[in-house]
């Protein structure tokens, strides 16, 4: 007897209805039904000759051994994964082809809650059917964040491997990705950016490219979504329960101390410019779901992202600390006399440290605002102007 | 189950500000102690506030990655926590012997540990004891003076306790044939270690979590190694005479994770089998040391 056979007629006892297997202890003998078997008043060695081998089985036993902790987070994100979290999301792939990955935004499975499976009904049959044959052929891939993650099975039986990459990697050939195994690698490898800069947001859009974390089991999945995107998939979690604790902005300012002791002075519609300046998202995927207070919604796009962002994070109470000094100072009028090209360029280079795109200037393009030599000219003849003093 | 939290300052500028944290969380992580270890931060992620939703252990370790008590331990990282009825009387501490409070938090169901930082255990001298052998290069250190050095009083009182803690007790440990404490901004300061001591050889250990600006480029120049860090500096270096043997952020010692593990264990964590596995990977020498030549004291 196989350990999956074992497992389940000790678990027969209290009845398994679990993606497309129903499993009854009845006074007429065992009910046995997948998808495709359907038997009832069957003894225990007709039971377990049906079960042998069965792949609804070997996914019943993955879920209910391998994977465990009903109710945790790490579980729901597993399940949600191979859309198995309700009945009827199709978010299938085959092989390397990413066009079907789901990247649902907001709100997605909020008001479905949790089926886990659990749900009988046609639709749940066929969807766990075809869920195990997209599993089984290439596997199926979702996003979260920049992350692309590829579920398969595992050789034979219900094992699942995982593998994650940058979704802008999703097509390339692995022999040019740098494999990893283990997931304390992430952290260095999400710490800086392709051009070798520090970041200090997760959750920048700007995740490095070339690597790949392959046959991760289960935990180690999340254990490497958490190193690259902490705590993403626990308020994620919270946010499809219903109960998600948001934290507004008036009460993380009143809670700060010593430094920071000033954001509370932040004026609400300078709020509303620093939350535009850095929870969008071009700067910062998770989805904001906090305002000035439960009844003053910052009027700013609050980003399309799967994960939820509950709270000002540590980096916009630092830059709120700046934008309040800057806001605490007095306004005056200075006069600097400039032509309307000047006053242009000086446009197109607060444009382009904005969206992060000096470095895009070509060297030669005079043209552009933020070129190099045109800003240097501009300092050599209105530097003094300007308050530059070099 | 249970977890382990190691609560770090981090940066949003330095990215080395974190790494001991990650490399002694990946220590202890390897022992198997816990069934969870996770890195929580100030400036990094996960944060205080959201490191406890991240975990499914309902028995919750946290030890500060901190040199000494004071604003970080007794004020943010429990307000951060969310830790219900904290008040730094729990750990009846008068600065340097802070122990350990059992709490809950406001946003999990879980029974949060909550310990002393690490630069105050009483283990953090063996740290100190083994960043001086491997600077030296197990050299008889009996010869030797000791200088630790904290920031200073101009930050925190508790900060130049925990510097003369150390200090003192690897005094009487004998190990050393002199010990000091000096400081960045006050008396007795690090400029003058070449001057302080009467022993030919000085090793200079400072008592920081990570190398950053302070031990990378002002200890050195303040010690008179270098008049500009960007050029080095060899350890040994003559200074007036004396030669003197600087070892960097005490924080980034493997054997931290030691201490980390020892605060766990006083909490009530079972990790003995981890404590035992992590010296006998981290430490070079013989089992010093200043526990056992001064006895421990709790």
């Amino acid at each position: 007897m196989t350990g999956d056979v074992a497992a389940l007629i000790e678990a027969a006892g209290d009845g398994i209805d679990f993606d497309g297997l129903v499993v009854e202890d009845t006074a007429y003998g065992y009910r046995f039904e997948t998808p495709e078997v359907s038997k009832r008043g069957i003894d225990t060695s007709e039971l377990a000759a049906l079960a042998d081998g069965d792949p609804y089985v070997a996914n019943w036993r993955y879920w209910a051994e391998t994977v465990g902790g009903r109710g945790t987070a790490r579980r729901a994100f597993l399940r949600w994964l191979e859309g198995a979290d309700a009945a009827g999301t199709d978010d299938a792939e085959s092989g390397d082809d990413t066009e079907g990955d789901s990247d649902a935004g907001r709100g997605d499975g909020a008001q479905r809650g949790d089926t886990d499976g659990d749900e009988g009904g046609d639709d749940a049959t066929v969807d766990a059917r075809e869920r195990l044959a997209a599993l089984r052929d290439g596997g199926r891939a979702r996003t979260w964040g920049e992350l692309r993650i590829r579920v398969r099975l595992a050789d034979a039986g219900g094992e699942r491997v995982y593998d994650v990459r940058h979704r802008d990697d999703a097509a390339a050939d692995p022999r040019d990705l740098d494999a990893f195994r283990d997931p304390g690698a992430a952290h260095d490898l999400v710490k800086y950016d392709d051009r070798g800069r520090y970041r200090p947001l997760s959750t920048a859009p700007s995740l490095p490219h070339g690597w790949q974390f392959v046959e991760l089991d289960g935990d180690a999945l999340v254990d490497t979504v958490d190193f690259v995107y902490p705590a993403t998939v626990a308020n994620w979690h919270r946010e499809r329960e219903g109960a998600l604790d948001v934290t507004h902005w008036r009460e993380t300012a009143a809670r700060q101390t010593g430094i920071y002791g000033l954001v509370s002075d932040l004026p609400t519609e300078a709020l509303t410019w620093a939350a535009e300046a850095c929870c969008v998202d071009s700067q910062c995927l998770k989805r904001r779901e906090w305002d000035h207070d439960a009844g003053t919604e910052l009027d700013v796009p609050r980003g399309d992202g799967e994960f939820p962002c509950r709270e000002p994070c540590s980096l916009f109470v630092a830059a709120a600390r700046e934008f309040t000094k800057l806001e605490g100072e007095p306004e005056d009028t200075h006069e600097v006399t400039l032509s309307e090209s000047e006053v242009e360029g000086l446009g197109d280079l607060v444009d382009a440290v904005a969206e992060d795109r000096v470095d895009e200037v070509r060297e030669a393009d005079l043209d552009d605002g933020a070129n190099r030599y045109r800003v240097r000219y501009l300092r050599a003849k209105r530097g003094r102007d300007l308050g530059i003093d070099s | 189950m249970q977890a382990l939290v190691i609560a770090a300052h981090g940066s949003h500028l330095n990215p080395g500000s974190s790494e001991p944290t990650f490399a002694h969380a990946e220590t202890i992580r390897a022992t198997g102690a816990f069934d969870e270890v996770r890195e929580a931060f100030w400036k990094e992620e996960p944060s205080f506030r959201e490191v406890l939703r991240t975990l499914e252990s309902d028995e919750v370790y946290v030890v500060p990655l901190f040199v000494s008590e004071g604003y970080f331990t007794e004020r943010v990282i429990p307000r951060e926590l969310r830790l219900e009825g904290w008040n730094v009387s729990d750990w009846e501490s008068d600065g340097t012997d802070a122990d350990h409070a059992t709490l809950s938090a406001a946003d999990v169901e879980k029974t949060v540990h909550y310990c002393g930082p690490v630069g105050t255990h009483d283990a953090m001298g063996d740290v100190i004891v083994e960043r001086a052998r491997s600077i030296t290069e197990d050299r008889d250190l009996a010869d030797f003076g000791l200088a630790v050095v904290g920031h200073g009083t101009e930050r925190n009182e508790n900060s130049a306790k925990a510097i003369h803690y150390h200090a003192d007790r690897l005094r009487r440990s004998g190990l050393f044939a002199e010990v000091r404490a000096v400081f960045m901004d006050e008396e007795p300061e690090v400029d003058d270690v070449a001057t302080l001591f009467e022993t030919d050889d000085v090793v200079v250990v400072p008592l920081f979590v990570a190398d950053g600006f302070h031990t990378r480029e002002d200890i050195p120049e303040d010690l008179g190694l270098t008049d500009d860090y960007r050029r080095g500096y060899d350890v040994p270096t003559a200074v007036d005479g004396v030669r003197i043997w600087y070892a960097g952020a005490v924080g980034t010692e493997p054997l931290v994770a030691d201490v980390v593990l020892e605060r766990a264990a006083d909490a009530g964590a079972d990790v003995a089998d981890a404590i035992a596995a992590v010296r006998e990977r981290t430490r070079s020498g013989p089992e010093a040391t200043t526990g056992t030549a001064t006895g421990r004291s709790r």
